[in-house]
């Protein structure tokens, strides 16, 4: 391939993951409304459209239309940066991680991932640290007591739950033996997943998601009862649907790495025995990996309606007393694995 | 500040928090199948019982006369002054009759002191929620839009007797 080529096929692969991002993201903003009116006995959005189907774009254009306020007391570049640093950093992440395998599109094999870099864990991990940074921003830029009590708690939390999340990766990355996503992958083929064979660290991780993604449990920052709405009380219109959307970009992109990490990626449990044609075997691949996802989203809403918030303390005390120890406890059980089964 | 003594410990089960959150989701699991309690409002409309208290209105006979004396009780009672009343003469048996009978229906706090003074049961709270107005002129009801006819509001009114 030349390298004119691999800019063709990249600059597809980009505006394809863009789109179904940004799509993925609304209808999730409908799914988390339309679950959390189930899980109430309730019926949810359904006016716009069938079932309120059309709902993600009204809101949008609500918020669109509505004025963009900035208060006296912010320090305004850096209220602006804020949420784009958020959008950019949810946009970003997904660059790395594997939605299917290989395939040979008219004579060229495509591996279905953005960018193939062999530290794409690292880049991950990287990107979402800066995450914490949006929120920083926005917290402290404000100039609103709420919103810096916010940002307060938000880089105090991401920074405490980032180090269990580490070594729950640590213990993946000793049996995969590489920080390349498609070799973690591939390590977990058949039912050789993560999940079952370090079910401490699959825990651990999904814990550490939930913080990183500030969704309830533990949804301090934006706390609504608490701080009115956290580091983005000070923000409206397309601004506050700035952060609006990188929220749930950031929970789809815990969900992917999740699955990649933890649930063997796109693959399908020894699919490639089946002996099947390549074109249906990516299609399979593609939409296991879409179900996953989906599965796990709706996990992650539905944990959002069933449990309260945690105190602060108890935040922290989990983080640092708990999920600590148990990522430790993890990466011991992984080298145990790997010194006496040899897998 | 030294250890809290509590009054009952919780169990290792409890401490570990993950079957308390699985008996928490699954509890809004089950939840996400049950009927569901909203009503599709313009489409189905929410039919009060009768110890509701809707729109004052006056009470028509079969005939088409309304039972009103013009007594003045209801304005007098009226705690916002949203009645007005005009008696008149007519050749009827019982005499009086209201020329005028004006409800504002913006002054109107639906307390119901009209029906309970009134000594004739001509005027009773209806079920009428539905009540829009676009200007201020339409909030008050005269008497084409209060007179209704009695076997509509039967049920207050037997609800009515049965508590005086």
């Amino acid at each position: 391939m030349s390298i004119l080529e691999v800019i063709i096929f990249c600059l597809i692969k980009i505006l394809v993951l863009l789109t179904v991002m940004l799509l993925t993201v609304s209808y999730l903003v409908y799914f988390e409304r339309k679950i959390s009116a189930w899980a109430q006995n309730r019926l949810g959005p359904n006016r716009v459209g069938w079932q309120g189907i059309l709902q993600p774009f009204a809101d949008v254009f609500k918020l669109l239309l509505k004025e963009d306020i900035v208060p006296e007391a912010a320090n305004k570049p850096l209220h602006t940066l804020a949420p784009i640093v958020a959008l950019f950093v949810a946009f970003t992440t997904y660059a790395v991680i594997p939605f299917g395998p290989v395939v040979n599109i008219m004579g060229y094999s495509v591996p279905l991932v953005v960018a193939d870099v062999n530290i794409g864990i690292l880049y991950v991990l990287a990107l979402t640290s800066l995450g914490v940074y949006a929120i920083t921003f926005a917290g402290w830029s404000s100039g609103s007591k709420y919103s810096l009590l916010g940002g307060i708690r938000s880089s105090a939390q991401m920074i405490s739950y980032e180090i269990s999340m580490g070594f729950s990766i640590g213990g993946v990355l000793l049996l995969a033996g590489s920080l390349r996503p498609a070799d973690i992958i591939n390590s977990q083929a058949g039912w050789m997943w993560n999940a079952i064979l370090q079910p401490i660290g699959f825990i651990t991780f999904i814990v550490s998601a939930f913080a990183e993604t500030n969704r309830l449990p533990f949804d301090l920052p934006e706390a609504e009862p608490e701080l009115v709405g956290g580091y983005h009380t000070e923000y409206s219109s397309m601004k506050f649907a700035g952060f609006f959307l990188a929220e749930y970009a950031n929970m789809i992109i815990a969900s992917t790495m999740i699955v990649t990490l933890y649930l063997g990626g796109w693959r399908f449990p020894y699919l490639e025995n089946f002996g099947l044609s390549n074109g249906l075997f990516a299609i399979i691949s593609v939409l296991t990996f879409c179900l996953k996802v989906a599965a796990l989203l709706f996990f992650f809403i539905w944990v959002r309606w069933s449990i309260p918030r945690f105190r602060y303390d108890q935040l922290m005390s989990l983080g640092w007393k708990v999920m600590f120890p148990l990522s430790l406890i993890n990466i011991v059980w992984v080298a145990v694995l790997i010194m006496v089964f040899k897998i | 500040m030294g250890v809290k003594k509590r009054e009952k410990d919780l169990t290792f089960l409890e401490r570990i928090y993950i079957p308390e959150i699985v008996k928490g989701l699954s509890l809004t699991m089950r939840n996400m199948f049950k009927p569901k309690f909203t009503m599709k409002y313009p489409e189905e409309k929410f039919i009060p019982p009768a110890s509701y208290r809707g729109r004052p209105v006056l009470v028509m006979e079969e005939n088409g006369e309304e039972r009103c004396v013009a007594c003045g009780l209801c304005s007098r009672v009226c705690p916002p002054l949203a009645i007005e009343v005009q008696a008149g003469e007519t050749a009827r048996e019982k005499e009086r009759y209201p020329e005028k009978f004006e409800i504002n229906m913006l002054r109107c706090i639906f307390c119901g002191f009209c029906e309970e003074v009134c000594p004739e049961e001509a005027i009773v709270m209806s079920k009428d929620y539905e009540l829009a107005f676009s200007n201020r002129e339409d909030a008050i009801y005269g008497k084409d839009k209060l007179l209704t006819p009695v076997n509509q509001l039967q049920d207050r009114i037997e609800f009515l007797r049965s508590y005086k």
